[in-house]
């Protein structure tokens, strides 16, 4: 079957196969590949006609069985191109939801292939891509952190420009449903600007109402016996303890 | 190494002073230029002798000053490195003067330092800050006042410019320097995200469900502004706590352990 699939055509460009190339172009670092046999499974792709057209002849160039034919004009060329990439990502919103494409990702999230949170009490959890919306030309992607479970702008210019729905909305709750070990714990540590050292009243008094939210939740979840230590997977990691604390102590 | 040579033959022509040189070298662009009034004036210098080494010889480089005895050869890439923390230091008490904090708005405005990464506060510009005043600890980190957290700087190159130049205070004043930031933040504070799985939310009692809400929650409804009302000055002991002993908690377990002193008392 490779050697089927291999073409022979003189342009040095097709000696590679269609999904290696669009994986290797820049900007395509968040996709992993998607099997042929998804592909080629028609019932994969209900609904996607309604984005492009002719889908025999895209699942075709995608999955190397025919070439974009030469004598089309260079117009159509290009439009079948964008449209075989456009099918491609479509299809791989669908396919990483699956256990196989659940699996890649996981290898792609465990090498941070999507970068790291910026943020600094996240300790540099790596993020997934997530979409803000199924439908195509909505919103570009975004980065979520299963730490902060906040999401992020991607760091380089280049993603930024990608279309969220070639991720998906469901992704990564997917992800954590499927693979509950990697569920990081979740730092409490939180941030308030001082000055020479005095903590600002008003976002200390923010800080101090989202503790209380926060201590609320830990009380719900006591409750009802489910645990949330550091050691349990969507648990709390509490801070060293905090000299003000003990300042706040000595001073009553 | 390259600038000590240049400043030797300084003095013939006209040259960048070492200050506007050392600011425009690739990856410093975080600092302003300190006003060289500012250094002569010893009083802004208290201390600092005591922290940097090779102090005078420091000094006379930043201020391009000839040596009164000349450097040794070996010591100097040492007083060249002396230089720079010096100028870290100072530069960080001289943001917080007057005509430093205006030098930075202005880099802020150009947004020099970047824009918030998180995606709900839309852009919001950064601001440099150290979590700690001493050197050597660690590297500069981003505030961004919107959603009140740090971040890390997005450009490696700015992962070797320490925290303490810019130091633990500059944020804190910026922000109350300049009201309208805060205005500006008040405007994009109204959007969390919330994961969903097709569509249907996760319920908090998952592994996988939201435990982070509170770092980005605002109060909104009535009952929630009441409670913010109470946090005013320490955390409310909330009736939600009375049935769970609950004590190897921070929060609660200072606002507790107060009370049983109380008690003893």
């Amino acid at each position: 079957m490779a050697s089927a699939e291999y073409m022979s055509d003189s342009g040095s460009e097709y000696t590679e196969y269609w999904i290696d190339w669009f994986l290797g172009s820049r900007g395509n670092e968040y996709f992993c590949d998607v099997d042929v046999e998804y592909i080629t499974d028609r019932f994969n792709l209900t609904g996607l006609n309604q984005y492009v057209d002719r889908i025999s002849l895209l699942v075709d160039i995608i999955t190397d069985r025919t070439q974009i034919s030469e004598n089309e004009s260079e117009q159509t060329r290009a439009r079948l191109e964008d449209n075989a990439k456009f099918l491609y990502a479509l299809i791989h919103a669908r396919y990483i939801i699956t256990q196989r494409g659940l699996n890649k990702m996981m290898e792609k999230y465990k090498n941070a292939d999507f970068g790291y949170c910026p943020r600094v009490f996240c300790k540099l959890t790596p993020l997934l891509p997530v979409g803000l919306s199924d439908t195509p030309k909505v919103a570009s992607v975004k980065l979520y952190c299963p730490n902060c479970e906040d999401i992020y702008n991607p760091k380089s210019s280049r993603h930024s420009s990608l279309d969220g729905a070639f991720f998906g909305t469901s992704f990564p709750a997917m992800f954590f449903q499927a693979f509950p070990e990697l569920i990081p714990s979740h730092s409490v540590d939180i941030y308030t600007p001082k000055i020479f050292g005095f903590q600002i009243h008003d976002y200390a008094k923010l800080t101090r109402w989202r503790l209380l939210q926060k201590d609320k939740l830990i009380a719900r979840l006591d409750e009802q016996g489910i645990p949330h230590d550091r050691d349990t997977r969507g648990g709390f990691v509490e801070p060293r303890k905090d000299p003000d604390d003990s300042s706040k102590k000595g001073r009553r | 190494m390259n600038i000590t040579n240049e400043l030797e033959s300084n003095s013939s022509e006209e040259m960048d002073s070492w200050i506007s040189q050392y600011c425009s070298i690739f990856g410093h662009d975080y600092f302003v230029e300190v006003a060289p009034e500012f250094i002569e004036d010893d009083f802004n210098l208290t201390g600092l002798s005591s922290v940097v080494p090779f102090y005078r010889e420091a000094l006379d480089v930043i201020l391009d000053l000839e040596p009164e005895v000349p450097i040794k050869v070996a010591n100097v890439p040492l007083v060249e490195h002396a230089a720079q923390l010096l100028y870290g230091l100072i530069h960080a008490r001289f943001i917080l003067t007057k005509q430093g904090y205006h030098l930075m708005a202005e880099k802020y405005e150009q947004k020099v330092f970047g824009t918030c990464p998180r995606y709900y506060c839309e852009g919001m510009r950064l601001i440099p800050i150290g979590r700690y005043d001493q050197t050597g600890i660690e590297t500069v980190r981003l505030y961004c006042p919107c959603c009140n957290d740090i971040y890390l700087p997005s450009s490696s190159r700015y992962l070797n410019i320490d925290g303490a130049f810019f130091g633990t205070s500059f944020a804190g004043l910026f922000i109350k320097m300049f009201p309208e930031i805060e205005r500006q933040c008040q405007q994009r504070l109204n959007k969390q995200y919330e994961l969903k799985l097709f569509g249907f939310r996760i319920n908090e009692r998952a592994a996988s469900g939201p435990r982070m809400k509170w770092l980005r929650q605002v109060p909104r409804t009535k009952e929630e502004i009441e409670e913010f009302d109470k946090c005013e000055f320490e955390l409310p002991q909330d009736d939600y706590r009375e049935d769970t002993e609950r004590d190897e908690h921070d929060g609660s377990e200072s606002v507790m352990s107060i009370a049983q002193e109380e008690e003893e008392l």
